[in-house]
């Protein structure tokens, strides 16, 4: 599939935003983040929801820019009894209401517990599930096998809430505040580990010989035995192998992997670990926001190559004996 | 709405495509465009056609597949694809705007452009390459089954048939409805064992295809090929190996 970068950027920062906010709320919801009760701007609450808000944002307009009608956007609301894609543009809309109550409290009142604190968790379990119907509008697709099994929507919840986790550790730090921090690191491990056990087990689920469709299939004709293409319908390139015929990254996709594996996962878990046990002050934020940076480049090449290994059945017209 | 229709529709309007005749002209991909980009549709885009990498919307596309049995028989089989109008149309079901519908009456699959967003998603869902996206238009289009051609009362009785059927110079198309066992193409199907495209991917298409007729002298086999050529094996006669030696000094 055509990795689009409107779309790889959608699917990265709105996991990554909604993350953030799910363990805002829930270091609030128990308490581990200190707020004065007071009202007033409170500047730590609004830098730290801003930038939950921000990428959840920014990947939404993100996502339109790639339509042919950004004006009609709204028109994909009105789908959501059979349409992923719609239900996660209403789940994306749904969210923002209890996200915005619980960041009004806290930036504006100081207040994230109690009854703030419960608004917020309502916030996060729903930004869970946004993150769920964004995996849903690629794992519904049968005709992308490597998208069509539990390992996307798995992936999608734990890369969410792992880069969350990371920023949040980030933030925190950022903010001087070191016991918040050490509450997220030991999520922050067990999810990047967890997070890079589920790629290695994708990575060789799409990669198992299993084929759902073949060419013998797509055509009929493999009663006659091995089908294989003689000549293409058309000289040039075409609207369906431009956009789900795509094949640069398999090519390098061993390499790619490994690139996946130590910035997103590896060089994080070392330098967290490191930073947060053996550093102090400017070497720590630093390494800590080295990890962060390292772990959001990761996840964007790991999305890349989600859709660039991704074989649609189209290309068993075209060439392709397998899916 | 883009749920499929409740009730099946009384009426399933398709193709069938007889692999066994089928020439591989394009005549019905270039009938199809020529209808369709003054019809519904209308334009059916087409960028840099006279340049060297022409691209464009077209709503019929003509493969040529070669097979090979285990016997070392070969076949080509020109295979022409367009919407097969499902019953299970995963292209509508994903639309988030509507804009994709199956009728009721006909079973025709439809894009109304006037809502669609053109977020290609449709095009993903199917599974058999039948959606394109315009770029000029910023709409997805697709095959119409010429909805504004079968039931236009200005056109005389014969012309009632998609372009595509319409123009086909060895009658491999037919059209009718495939709900009605006593339909032509419905005979047509049972007695040719028309068969579906990638049923595993459970889309249930209503167009059928008709498999190439078996060989009519029966052979199964490949001819003999290279043995003759090569001289240099015991297995051939004694004057054309002794030639063979002689050249090949």
């Amino acid at each position: 599939m055509h990795p689009a970068k409107s779309v790889i950027y959608f699917t990265t920062a709105t996991g990554a935003g909604y993350g953030l906010f799910f363990w805002l709320a829930l270091l609030s919801f128990h308490g581990h983040i200190p707020a004065n009760n007071a009202v007033g701007f409170h500047l730590m609450p609004f830098v730290m929801l801003a930038v939950a808000f921000g990428l959840v944002i920014s990947g939404l307009l993100s996502s339109t820019g790639h339509l042919g009608h950004p004006e009609r956007a709204w028109r994909a609301l009105s789908q959501w009894r059979s349409s992923w894609l719609s239900r996660e543009g209403v789940m994306a809309i749904l969210t923002f209401i209890p996200m915005s109550i619980f960041a009004v409290y806290w930036v504006f009142l100081g207040q994230n517990t109690g009854v703030p604190g419960i608004i917020g968790m309502v916030g996060a379990f729903m930004a869970l599930v946004t993150v769920f119907t964004t995996s849903m509008i690629y794992a519904s697709l049968k005709t992308i096998p490597a998208w069509h099994n539990i390992w996307t929507k798995i992936g999608y919840l734990v890369m969410s809430l792992m880069s969350g986790a990371v920023l949040g550790i980030a933030l925190t730090s950022v903010f001087g505040l070191t016991d918040v921090a050490f509450h997220l690191f030991n999520p922050v491990g067990l999810l990047l580990v967890l997070g890079l056990i589920i790629k290695i087990i994708y990575w060789q689920h799409i990669h198992s010989d299993k084929a759902v469709s073949t060419a013998e299939s797509a055509t009929g004709l493999g009663r006659f035995g091995k089908v294989s293409l003689a000549a293409s319908p058309h000289s040039a390139d075409n609207y369906l192998l431009k956009e789900m015929g795509f094949s640069i990254a398999r090519k390098h996709a061993a390499k790619l992997r490994w690139i996946v594996a130590i910035l997103g996962f590896v060089l994080p878990f070392i330098l967290i670990g490191v930073a947060m046990h053996y550093l102090q002050d400017t070497a720590k934020l630093l390494i800590i926001l080295i990890a962060a940076a390292s772990c959001l480049l990761g996840l964007l090449f790991e999305r890349w190559l989600f859709f660039a290994e991704a074989k649609h059945t189209v290309t068993l017209y075209y060439g392709q004996d397998k899916v | 709405m883009t749920s499929l229709p409740k009730t099946a529709p009384k009426k399933k309007l398709g193709l069938v495509i007889d692999l066994d005749i089928c020439v591989g002209c394009h005549a019905c991909a270039t009938n199809c465009k020529e209808w369709n980009t003054g019809a519904k549709s209308a334009p059916l885009t087409d960028l840099n056609p006279h340049g060297k990498d022409p691209d464009g919307v077209w709503f019929n596309r003509i493969h040529t597949f070669e097979t090979m049995s285990d016997t070392g028989v070969s076949r080509t089989v020109h295979f022409p694809k367009s919407c097969l109008h499902c019953d299970d149309a995963p292209c509508v079901t994903v639309c988030p705007t509507g804009a994709s519908y199956k009728r009721d009456e006909d079973g025709i699959v439809l894009v109304n452009e006037d809502i669609c967003i053109g977020c290609k998603l449709c095009s993903w869902a199917c599974p058999y390459g039948a959606r394109e996206y315009d770029e000029t238009e910023g709409v997805m289009k697709k095959c119409t089954l010429c909805v504004d051609k079968i039931y236009n009362e200005n056109l005389p009785q014969a012309s009632r048939a998609p372009a595509c059927v319409s123009t086909c110079p060895t009658g491999a198309r037919s059209f009718g409805d495939l709900n009605d066992p006593n339909s032509d193409v419905s005979k047509l199907v049972a007695a040719r064992g028309g068969y579906d495209l990638m049923p595993e991917q459970g889309t249930k298409p209503v167009n059928k295809y008709l498999p190439p007729r078996p060989k009519q002298n029966g052979l199964d086999t490949a001819p003999r090929t290279l043995e003759y050529v090569d001289n240099s094996t015991d297995a051939a006669p004694l004057l054309a190996r002794w030639v063979d030696k002689i050249l090949s000094v």
